[in-house]
């Protein structure tokens, strides 16, 4: 009896009329476009095309002012911000969470980090303001984690919560009050660049390509998935899953942290509306580029490519001299579009081997 | 003359044959319990009596006619209602308005609250549960509770058939022993049931007779609960005899030193003082019925519930309460009763699974090392006889055996000293079963201590070396597998209940 005898397919619950597969189907037996198609490489090269195609609509509207170095740059300067947040927030959701506090943190973080007392502390060491806006990410991510993690708060709701305490406690310390940056050494360094490129944009460069490490080749990225992928199998593996749930949301605290002090060098100013907004970016970059929603699949790829999506959809409108309206509703639509065509190869993909 | 009377049914979905011939028949007044391993057309003979399905051929007769159940109205207004396992009812409604939804009590067109409210009271006290007001949002009860409904519901038009399916699955020990006062109530009411599980130990409490399908097949129509043995229906099951299913147990080593031993522990609500101590190579099973105890008291000794009291000691440490890292750690593993749910990322490949409790082990620093994990899953799936060892296939495409398979290779490459085995062989096939017992037989001659928890109470003793039979929480016995059988286990359950 080496062998398992044959067993009729279950025919349980299953669409009526539906052959039913074996349950060992051979992966030999999918087709090799499918298996492309939902693998990593196969979605992202959906978003490349999309990529092109807007490229190319850009040039034949805009010409030359659309395809110039310049205004790549400013694409790119203009995705760096949200690019780091949505770094973040690719874990967050890759552990099956969320936060919708990334922007008002940011805005937090943004007014701490300019408080005259630290620009002035920070006068021989500029770095420490940079420092200050991360510690106040973590922070902020360290309560949202504990209190997901530990008070068993549902993600949505914890932070929605920080959302409005955050906006409100950087209203209460720059008392609403724009904040100039006049730290030279900050301004400098941030608006210096390397072989022509701004050094936001490296920044930005260096949190995704750390950001994909972490993802896909440390333990730390493998705890995450197990988590977003199930979490009472990865408890239950001996895996502690609520501290590392702490230690997501601590991390897009710290790229809200340092997508702060991005901002500030590019406003020269701290305020409290800083970063509204910002999580819907966010999460629609991070969606839009394949990470699932209810975690467990996260790919930082294709958040890049969902952030530059966004961004270079914004400069051909606005070089078109359209207005930000219309441009919200092609953002709405290429989300639904998005999810409409991620939900089909996931369908298929579930309807193929159960 | 019988109720209702089903001969020669068969349906086929596209090229499968779901039903290849059923035969049964059902009295009055009687539970009659139709018995089948997963995907041996239960669900599908459901749908066909609900309506939901059209036979391709046979008979349904009602009170010796031959009736066509063209839809689910049809079978109601015959008299035969269906309680799925997923309940449809509406939790933003009111008790009564779920009852009454689609036939409301009106008057003038108006609904009566009245009406309804007293109709349902009466209902709920057929049923045994008048502590349930009607006004009360469905939403806020429990499990058991919205299956109360759902009867209420079938009840509130004439029936004279409920077909349940596999409703203790979802329930708790007292909520079953709820259920069973109930469907007792109904049979006195002269209402047939016609009672689906694959829970043996169910079937003999409540049953009056029964019927068993294989592979869509009847293999054994109207056999009176009384006197047929649990070894009989296995077999008409699965079409195995049952006796040469588990391995030999290899005669323990009399140096083999205890590894894990358990003192008065305790959680509370569940069951307390259970103290028993394993030794290296020992299978030790934990016999019971649904609700006794027993998965709470693997779970406990896991960590994955605090205990209150007592105390776990694996290799000379005391385990901290609760914390399941910590026996992780002492090298304790835990293959959970929910395989999918709670053991596996289906989406994930096999090695990943496989490794979900080392892979910080493999990893260089911070850094995994994958090819190392392959590799490693790959010797365990040549082990375990795995076919075909591709450690990158996704686990959702195994089969429940294979996928079982997995949760063992993870704890064989932990290196685990002691395996908690919860419901080892649910949803698992006749032949991987057999190939599962050996592997948990050779794992303990190679000096794995194992417990085993399941609800069959069979393959607890076949499997063990020594057996705790436990019952609303307390330990009644601990005997060698040998002097014990499943009568006995039952016989003790039943008496240590009523003490």
């Amino acid at each position: 009896m080496s062998e398992p005898t044959t067993t009729p397919p279950a025919l349980g619950n299953e669409a009526e009329g539906a052959p039913s597969t074996l349950l060992d189907e051979s992966p030999m037996r999918q087709s090799a476009s499918k298996r492309f198609f939902s693998s990593a490489a196969g979605r992202s090269i959906g978003l490349i095309i999309a990529l092109i195609l807007l490229v190319i609509v850009g040039a034949v509207t805009a010409g030359d002012n659309f395809m110039n170095v310049n205004n790549l740059l400013v694409i790119l300067r203009f995705a760096s911000v949200i690019g780091v947040v949505s770094i973040g927030m690719t874990f967050v959701i890759t552990g099956g969470g969320i936060d919708l506090s990334v922007g008002s943190v940011l805005g937090l973080a943004s007014v701490v980090a300019s408080l005259g007392a630290i620009q002035t502390a920070a006068s021989g060491f500029w770095p420490l303001m940079v420092f200050v806006a991360i510690a106040v990410g973590v922070i902020a991510g360290l309560v949202n984690g504990l209190i997901i993690a530990y008070g068993k708060v549902v993600a949505f709701m914890a932070t929605l919560a920080m959302l409005v305490a955050a906006r409100g406690a950087a209203e209460l310390i720059s008392q609403r009050q724009t904040q100039v940056v006049n730290n030279n050494g900050f301004l400098d360094f941030f608006r210096g660049d390397l072989l022509g490129i701004s050094w936001v944009v490296w920044i930005f460069a260096i949190v995704a390509v750390l950001g994909w490490l972490l993802l896909n080749r440390t333990t730390f990225g493998r705890r995450t998935v197990a988590i977003g992928g199930n979490a009472t199998a990865a408890r239950l593996a001996g895996v502690n899953v609520r501290r590392h749930t702490v230690y997501l949301y601590m991390l897009a605290g710290a790229a809200s942290g340092i997508a702060a002090t991005m901002l500030l060098s590019r406003t020269t100013a701290g305020t409290s509306t800083h970063g509204q907004l910002y999580e819907l970016d966010a999460i629609a970059a991070v969606v839009v580029g394949g990470t699932l929603l209810i975690g467990g699949r996260g790919t930082i790829g294709g958040t890049v490519l969902g952030v530059l999506l966004f961004a270079v959809l914004t400069n051909v409108f606005t070089q078109n001299n359209l207005t930000t309206s219309v441009q919200l509703v092609a953002k709405g639509v290429i989300i639904v579009v998005a999810v409409l065509l991620q939900q089909r190869f996931a369908n298929r993909e579930t309807s193929s081997s159960a | 003359m019988s109720l209702l009377e089903v001969t020669g049914l068969t349906k086929s979905f596209g090229s499968a044959r779901a039903l290849k011939g059923v035969d049964f028949d059902v009295r009055a007044g009687e539970v009659h319990c139709v018995l089948g391993q997963n995907g041996a057309g239960k669900s599908t003979l459901i749908k066909t009596l609900a309506g939901a399905h059209q036979p391709d051929s046979g008979e349904i007769r009602w009170n010796g006619e031959v009736v066509t159940l063209a839809d689910p109205v049809a079978a109601i207004e015959l008299g035969i209602a269906t309680m799925y396992q997923e309940l449809d009812v509406v939790d933003g409604l009111t008790i009564a308005e779920n009852i009454f939804l689609g036939h409301e009590k009106a008057r003038a067109g108006f609904v009566s609250r009245r009406d309804t409210s007293r109709a349902t009271r009466e209902l709920m006290a057929r049923l045994g549960h008048s502590q349930l007001s009607p006004a009360r949002e469905v939403g806020t009860l429990s499990a058991a509770n919205k299956q109360i409904v759902a009867m209420a519901r079938a009840l509130s038009h004439d029936i004279k058939l409920m077909i349940m399916d596999e409703p203790s699955a979802v329930l708790d020990s007292e909520e079953v022993n709820n259920l069973f006062r109930v469907v007792a109530e109904l049979k006195s009411q002269g209402i047939a049931i016609v009672y689906i599980s694959h829970r043996l130990e169910e079937i003999q409490r409540i049953g009056d007779r029964i019927s068993v399908i294989k592979d869509g097949a009847s293999t054994a129509s109207g056999l009176p609960v009384e006197g047929t043995s649990t070894k009989k229906l296995i077999s008409l099951m699965t079409g195995t005899d049952i006796d040469h299913v588990f391995p030999p147990a290899a005669p323990l080593p009399d140096d083999a030193g205890v590894v894990l031993e358990v003192k008065d522990l305790a959680f509370p609500g569940k069951f307390s003082d259970v103290s028993f101590s394993l030794r290296a190579g020992e299978v030790i099973g934990i016999a019971g019925l649904v609700g006794s105890g027993r998965s709470e008291i693997l779970e406990t000794i896991y960590g994955e519930r605090k205990s209150s009291a007592g105390s776990v000691t694996l290799n000379g440490k005391v385990l901290k309460p609760g914390s399941i890292g910590d026996a992780v750690g002492a090298d304790m593993g835990l293959s959970p009763e929910e395989r999918k749910s709670q053991g596996l990322m289906l989406e994930e490949p096999i090695y990943r699974n496989a490794t979900l409790s080392t892979f910080t082990r493999f990893a260089k620093g911070p850094m995994l090392d994958e090819h190392a994990e392959r590799v490693a899953t790959k010797e365990q799936m040549t082990a375990l006889e795995l076919r075909p060892a591709e450690p990158n296939r996704i686990t959702r495409t195994l089969s429940g055996g294979n996928q079982q398979k997995i949760m063992l290779a993870r704890w064989l490459i932990h290196g685990t000293k002691v395996l908690l085995l919860d419901e080892p062989t649910r949803g698992v096939d006749v032949g991987a079963r057999m190939e599962i017992y050996g592997l948990i037989r050779k794992l303990a001659s190679e000096g794995t201590a194992i417990v085993v928890v399941s609800s069959e109470i069979e393959e607890v003793l076949g499997l063990s070396d020594r057996v705790l039979v436990v019952a609303d929480g307390r330990v009644l016995a601990e005997k060698k597998a040998t002097e014990i059988d499943e009568h006995g286990v039952l016989d003790l359950v039943m008496k240590g209940s009523a003490a």
